[in-house]
């Protein structure tokens, strides 16, 4: 791969942190044309850059395993060609196709065929070499060996009312419907939760033989049954792993946040400036505190041109899990016209938490003081589809 | 037989734009392509055994997109990718 240094702008934070030695964060970057791997020092203000790998390739999510810190998979559905998965256990110098990429099933009852594989999730860390992907159509897949080879999961794939769930085959959204969000309820390996667009929010208890709708609480003014049991469009859901009854979701008609026990999701958008609104894409937690979650607020308004409200880019963040909310956007131009898809922002695990977001227009912005402001970390790659936050286990010290 | 391969799939075949491949049928070729250079029947055929939208298969100077066509030895098969491009098509995943 190439190499490059990129040079942060602007002066940042000295705090060091101290929950890890020795070593900045790492970053790895899904794009329209390709992946990169960013890499910072302790100061988290100068990034270094590795890349391109798939230079071309639609690489739609990028993660790395944060089990074994190693393993690390791109979904790449390019151009022409059928979906697939690549595998690195060395960051990315080198890959491996998967060997039985996620499809469904031949001779599908619905005749499908999976035209992208859109959303990568590590299993539970008591199944180390589990993986989850989330395709379009909306189906669920499953490997059980770092990535090599998948199979469908028929208790998703083939239920009884996953055509009625998924829509199919109207698929609403204009660019297909897509499968994403894989939840795993880090206490139970056979708790899941899956986001639908569209579609809904949805829950297996028992591994993924069955699901069941788990939207109530939620909107969707797009239907004539505004609170239907399903049919929503979570953008983004993601569950607290040190409070995992706790789940947060930005949805198409809004942020919410859901106590499980309590079975309902409460809009907790509504706290936010009316003028800004609370409609996105992403939606990132606090490694290890549940009431802070962090979103990028994107016009939703007539035909929805999903770049920030008014043209001014800023995060928000919640510190008591949705009650208030403050502005971030120290440091962000003060007028731009991206769009920050939902998996193109992350946080890593260091103290202060670093937040980082990439854009429809190439930019990768970040901030090590937890949204307080931020600096460019690179720009003039292409739409960024996805940034992740990876611990690779050859960088500790 | 030969069988050209396009740029997009020459990741498979070591860079070789054209390889052999034995078959009595179309089918029967990207199965001995597949057999020689994993991986690369999954890109061009999905899971229901339908050649992908935007790839064509020419026997000769003939398209096709019936796998079961019957072909020979002295046949070419050239794989193709549709062009296209340019227009904004791109899935881009908004909804």
């Amino acid at each position: 791969m190439n190499s490059d240094r990129w040079e942060s702008t602007g002066d940042g934070p000295s705090r060091r942190a101290p929950d890890r030695c020795g070593a900045g964060t790492v970053l790895v970057v899904g794009t329209r044309k390709g992946t990169w791997v960013f890499s910072s020092d302790e100061s988290r203000r100068a990034w270094s850059a590795a890349g391109p790998s798939f230079l071309g390739h639609i690489c739609q999510h990028v993660m790395l395993d944060p089990r074994d810190r190693r393993t690390l998979l791109c979904a790449s559905s390019t151009g022409h060609l059928g979906p697939t998965v690549f595998r690195s256990t060395d960051l990315g110098a080198t890959w491996n196709e998967a060997s039985k990429p996620p499809a469904f099933a031949s001779g599908d009852q619905h005749a499908r065929s999976l035209r992208s594989v859109f959303w990568l999730s590590p299993g539970h860390v008591d199944e180390p070499r589990v993986w989850y992907a989330g395709g379009s159509p909306q189906g669920l897949f499953r490997s059980n060996d770092d990535g090599d080879t998948w199979e469908p999961v028929s208790g998703w794939n083939d239920h009884p009312m996953w055509d009625t769930w998924a829509e199919w085959p109207d698929e609403g959204t204009p660019d297909g419907s897509m499968l994403h969000s894989v939840n795993i309820d880090p206490r139970d390996a056979s708790h899941l939760y899956i986001g639908l667009s569209g579609g809904g929010v949805f829950e297996s208890t028992d591994g993924g033989t069955d699901w069941k709708p788990l939207n109530a609480g939620s909107v969707a003014t797009f239907l004539p049954d505004p609170e239907p049991e399903f049919g929503h469009d979570p953008h983004c859901v993601r569950l607290h792993p040190h409070r995992p009854d706790r789940l947060y979701q930005q949805n198409h008609c809004g942020i919410y946040r859901m106590e499980r026990q309590e079975g309902r999701w409460i809009r907790i958008g509504d706290n936010m400036p009316a003028d800004v609104g609370d409609i996105g894409f992403p939606v990132e937690l606090h490694p290890r505190d549940p009431d802070t979650v962090w979103v990028f607020p994107m016009d939703g308004t007539d035909v929805w041109p999903r770049t920030s409200p008014d043209g001014r880019p800023a995060a928000y963040v919640t510190r008591d899990a949705g009650s208030t909310w403050t502005r971030c956007d120290d440091g962000l131009p003060a007028r731009a016209w991206f769009t920050v898809k939902r998996q193109a922002m992350t946080v890593d695990a260091q103290d202060p938490v670093g937040v980082y977001f990439g854009t429809t227009s190439g930019e990768l912005w970040g901030s090590a003081d937890e949204g307080a402001s931020w600096f460019s970390i690179a720009r003039h790659l292409p739409e960024i589809y996805s940034v992740e936050f990876a611990d690779p286990i050859d960088r500790e010290s | 037989m030969k069988v050209r391969i396009p740029t997009p799939l020459r990741s498979y075949t070591d860079q070789r734009a054209v390889v052999d491949a034995n078959g009595s049928t179309i089918d029967a070729v990207l199965g001995d392509l597949e057999r020689q250079f994993p991986g690369i029947r999954f890109r061009m055929i999905d899971e229901q055994d339908r050649l992908r939208k935007h790839m064509k298969v020419f026997v000769n100077d003939e398209a096709v997109r019936d796998l079961t066509t019957a072909v020979s030895e002295v046949d070419e098969v050239t794989i193709m990718q549709a062009l296209s491009g340019g227009g904004g098509a791109t899935p881009a995943f908004q909804a």
